[in-house]
């Protein structure tokens, strides 16, 4: 029940937080966040009870015909990522208040930021895979919404735009692949599928279940090729940045391969394409994060390359490499996060973030450089800080990798270095480097900023000294992604062994990569033209030749003329029954009994042949009209003469509109004329008798088959009994059928609205638009 | 455009038409009739009523906007499907009250079903045929 109360409470505030923040203001960031910070207490709390093996798991029916159930669980795995969303939630909305003010548009970022909390804990505590697609796609849209969230400006849309279309065709084929998943584990539950993985992985659809989650997961985790939405992100306010496009939404894809591994990995196919995919990001990330001078986008490539680092130790997947991501996990969100939430300050004190117009910021802000520098020096894993412990572990994991380890390695530590240097661009450099001339005279942020920042940063330091209590949430996660006990032992020093080698060679590379900056970003520019070809401009040129596409079928579908949409609705309709009726052999022989109708039946028929004739050659629209008329009268006559009350009733009431809405337009029409030429006329005429052929065809069809009486024998035996009422006709409309009567008469509201909104835009025009049509002309 | 016998027939036609409307409607369920027919047969008696006097005064009588009338039919009709499901019964169930009344006969959600289906229809047809009368 808690769980449940978790999530919804997040989208209760939701609702609140526009309302809220009008009445609180700048307070209303610590106000709101006091329901995260009461989530983290939560969480904590179950630490213990989960820490030993134990699983909360509860579940409502939803749509039990399927199989689809509102279902949590909860284990060591979700209890990690619940514990980072609300507590850097709690961070992060306190330090929105700070940096967005008195923004007008303040209770829209705060229902949006909690939206997507509460959608990204739903994702983490779903324990059925449709609950948790449900949720996922809630953080896809999210996130567009937030990244769009300066909406003003051009690149914030397209880049929201971006993200939406490859998160969301990623989610797409997330689907597909789940729902695969359901049919060969047999079920849609988490709890059963964990236990089936053997039965799953020699199923024949397995590789496709693997590549479709894998595109999934690998679109939300930024994975080469589709790494480039996520720096583009970058546009969102630098909250957003810190919180979803670095600690939390974005490790999404890495949470569904953690969480499926004990069901899709071990495999070859598993390892080669999550460790491929994941060494490939890993080093692109680390190397394109080098030569950037705007401080976000370095981040945004660094972390980048930290999820392709996660994606690899979970394509390896051994215990130690396992144990590796999930302290990762925490290592990189406590110390990505304050360094983002640092950059903001700074680009919110200084007016720039560009590294090189940054430095000797130490001075004016010494609480955000404090915590800058003990976040950098975890990031580039150097004691006393979780990081080094983290990169300790990393290396021990990829040293004993039991494929390539010798590979993953020198990967690894290649990116290592990269990531050293980076780590003094963004943390050291800015503070405690020369050369300054920042647009405005900085000063120190204001506490809302400070909090998330001080208190991510100064974690890494506590759990670097006092490794247990990290040790027992990523044991938790680590056994839960293993399915056994797993003990994870955190220690800072290790004694001499080659890990600790290969950890000062990575710092001494480090160091010497980040004295050459200068150097590297000129050399960036190649790195750049490289890059311009690269999946951004297949991305540009896809969506191009979707537009592209969409404006043709447009201007050959959508022509705007009536009696265009006409002739394609009817040839259409032709061709696709007219052909099933020929190649399927539909067609045939009339039964002669329908000859002989009785002569007053003959009679309402000629009639309505001859007004037919009178409604196509008459030169009179009022004549034509009335025409139209004599033909609906005729039909709703025959409907009484084979007793059909109802629908005659009906009928004659619906003609009897139609002459008054003909003769309301009628009267506003200009003089008839012969506008159209013999041709168009004859094809018209074929084009017309065509349709009335088939449809004459499809008729005497109908009446050859043999009759299927079981719905009407139920309905007439039923309508008394159940519906209450003699009128079987009235027993079906509105108590049989009552949900597609519903659905009818919304579609006739929607039609009537759309009638109102037409006829009200003409009017609304300027008179001299359509003043070529005399107006009083009856 | 006035025209003194069409505006004396309406004047006995269009309360006839309305009752005859309400008559449709409440019959439907035993007998020819219902909802739907029933609108459109009040839509043509209020038609008519614009037709003879103009569409203010059409308007005047109707009293609500005709979009209104489109929200409130969809309203009830919804309502009325929303009922059996505060009793735990499947959206759209049939519940019966067990008195009858005695011009009514017996009342259930499908009677009121069928008076959002006669709203609605009245209230798209009036929306239509005002706004093209008044153009």
């Amino acid at each position: 029940m808690a769980i449940i109360m978790a999530i919804l409470s997040g989208f209760a505030l939701t609702v609140v937080a526009p309302w809220l923040c009008r009445l609180a203001r700048g307070a209303t960031g610590w106000i709101i966040a006091l329901q995260p910070v009461g989530l983290a207490f939560y969480f904590a709390s179950q630490l213990h009870p989960i820490a030993a093996g134990g699983v909360i798991a509860l579940s409502y029916p939803w749509v039990p015909g399927l199989g689809i159930a509102l279902s949590f669980y909860v284990d060591g795995l979700s209890l990690l990522f619940a514990l980072l969303i609300s507590g850097i939630g709690a961070l992060v909305v306190i330090y929105a208040g700070g940096y967005l003010g008195e923004h007008p548009q303040a209770g829209r970022f705060y229902a949006l930021i909690l939206m997507f909390m509460a959608s990204m804990l739903g994702l983490v505590l779903a324990g059925n895979v449709i609950t948790m697609f449900v949720f996922w796609e809630l953080t896809s849209l999210s996130s567009f919404l937030l990244i769009g969230f300066d909406h003003q400006r051009e690149a914030a849309r397209a880049a929201a735009l971006q993200a939406l279309l490859v998160t969301g065709a990623g989610g797409l084929a997330l689907l597909a692949g789940l729902l695969l998943l359901g049919q060969a584990g047999g079920s849609l539950e988490l709890s059963t599928l964990l236990n089936e993985g053997r039965a799953i992985q020699s199923h024949p659809l397995y590789l496709s279940i693997l590549l479709l989650i894998l595109v999934g997961a690998f679109t939300k985790s930024a994975q080469v090729p589709f790494h480039f939405w996520l720096p583009g992100a970058m546009e969102a306010p630098t909250p957003v940045s810190a919180y979803l496009h670095s600690a939390t939404m974005v490790k999404a894809g890495v949470y569904l391969l953690a969480r499926l591994s004990p069901v899709l990995g071990g495999s070859e196919a598993w390892h080669y394409l999550v460790t491929g995919a994941g060494t490939a990001t890993m080093l692109l990330g680390a190397a394109v994060a080098l030569w950037q001078t705007d401080l976000k986008r370095i981040l945004a490539y660094s972390t980048v390359s930290t999820l392709g680092a996660l994606v690899l130790l979970l394509g390896m997947d051994t215990v130690l490499s396992v144990k590796a991501a999930m302290l990762f996990l925490l290592v990189h969100a406590l110390y990505k996060g304050a360094l983002f939430l640092i950059a903001g300050a700074v680009d919110h004190e200084t007016g720039t973030r560009e590294v090189t117009r940054l430095g000797r910021l130490a001075r004016a802000m010494p609480v955000t450089a404090v915590a800058a520098g003990l976040a950098a020096l975890s990031m580039a894993g150097l004691p006393p800080m979780l990081g080094f412990i983290n990169k300790e572990l990393l290396y021990e994991a990829k040293l004993q990798a039991p494929r390539a380890s010798v590979l993953v390695t020198s990967a690894g530590v290649l990116a290592n270095m990269f990531l050293v240097a980076v780590a003094g661009i963004v943390g050291f450099a800015p503070f405690f480097g020369r050369r300054a001339d920042p647009p405005r005279m900085p000063h120190e942020a204001p506490l809302a900023m400070l909090v998330g920042p001080a208190v991510l940063a100064g974690l890494g330091l506590v759990c670097g000294l006092f490794p247990d209590a990290a040790s027992i949430v990523v044991s938790a996660a680590a056994g839960a992604v293993r399915a056994e006990v797993t003990a994870v032992e955190l220690k800072l020093w290790h004694g001499i062994n080659p890990v600790l080698g290969l950890s000062l060679l990575t710092v001494a590379a480090g160091v010497g990569l980040y004295a050459a900056r200068g150097f590297l970003r000129r050399a960036g520019s190649i790195g750049d033209a490289i890059g311009r070809w690269g999946p951004r401009r297949w991305y540009s040129l896809l969506l191009a030749s979707l537009n592209g596409l969409a404006r043709v079928q447009t201007r050959l579908l959508q022509s705007g003329y009536l009696r265009r949409y006409l002739m394609v609705i009817v040839l259409t309709t032709v061709a696709l029954v007219g052909s099933t009726l020929l190649l399927r052999g539909g067609l045939t022989e009339p039964v002669p009994s329908l000859l002989d109708a009785r002569f007053y039946e003959w009679t309402i028929a000629a009639l309505i042949l001859l007004a037919t004739l009178m409604a196509v050659l008459s030169p009179s629209r009022l004549a034509a009209a009335a025409a139209l008329s004599v033909i609906g009268y005729g039909v709703a006559l025959l409907y009484m003469l084979f007793s059909a009350p109802d629908l005659a009733m009906t009928q004659f009431a619906v003609e009897t509109l139609t002459v008054i809405l003909f003769v309301l337009v009628v009267y506003r029409l200009p003089r008839f004329a012969s506008l159209s030429s013999r041709r168009a006329r004859l094809r018209d005429a074929a084009i017309a008798l065509l349709a009335g052929g088939l449809m004459t065809a499809l008729v005497l069809t109908a009446m050859t088959l043999p009759r299927d009486l079981h719905l009407a024998t139920y309905f007439a035996e039923n309508s008394l009994l159940l519906a209450k009422g003699r009128n079987v006709v009235n027993a079906i409309l509105v108590d049989f059928r009552a949900l597609d009567t519903l659905g009818e008469i919304t579609v006739l509201a929607v039609a009537g609205i759309g009638i109102y909104a037409l006829l009200r835009l003409r009017l609304e025009e300027p008179a001299d638009s359509g003043s070529s049509q005399p107006e009083e002309e009856v | 455009m006035f025209s003194i016998i069409l505006s004396t027939a309406v004047r006995y036609l269009f309360p006839l038409m309305l009752l005859f409307s309400v008559f449709l409607l409440l019959r439907g369920h035993n007998d020819a009739g219902g909802g739907f027919v029933g609108g459109l047969v009040a839509a043509a008696a209020f038609a008519l009523y614009a037709i003879a006097y103009g569409v203010p005064a059409a308007r005047r009588t109707l009293g609500v906007d005709s979009r209104v009338l489109i929200s409130l039919g969809l309203l009830v009709a919804v309502g009325s499907g929303l009922w059996p499901v505060f009793s735990g019964q499947p959206f759209l169930t049939g519940v019966w009250a067990k008195p009858t009344l005695p011009v009514l006969g017996k009342v259930g959600t499908p009677l009121l079903f069928d008076v959002g289906v006669y709203l609605a229809v009245v209230g798209v047809m009036m929306t239509i045929i005002l706004t093209l009368a008044e153009e």
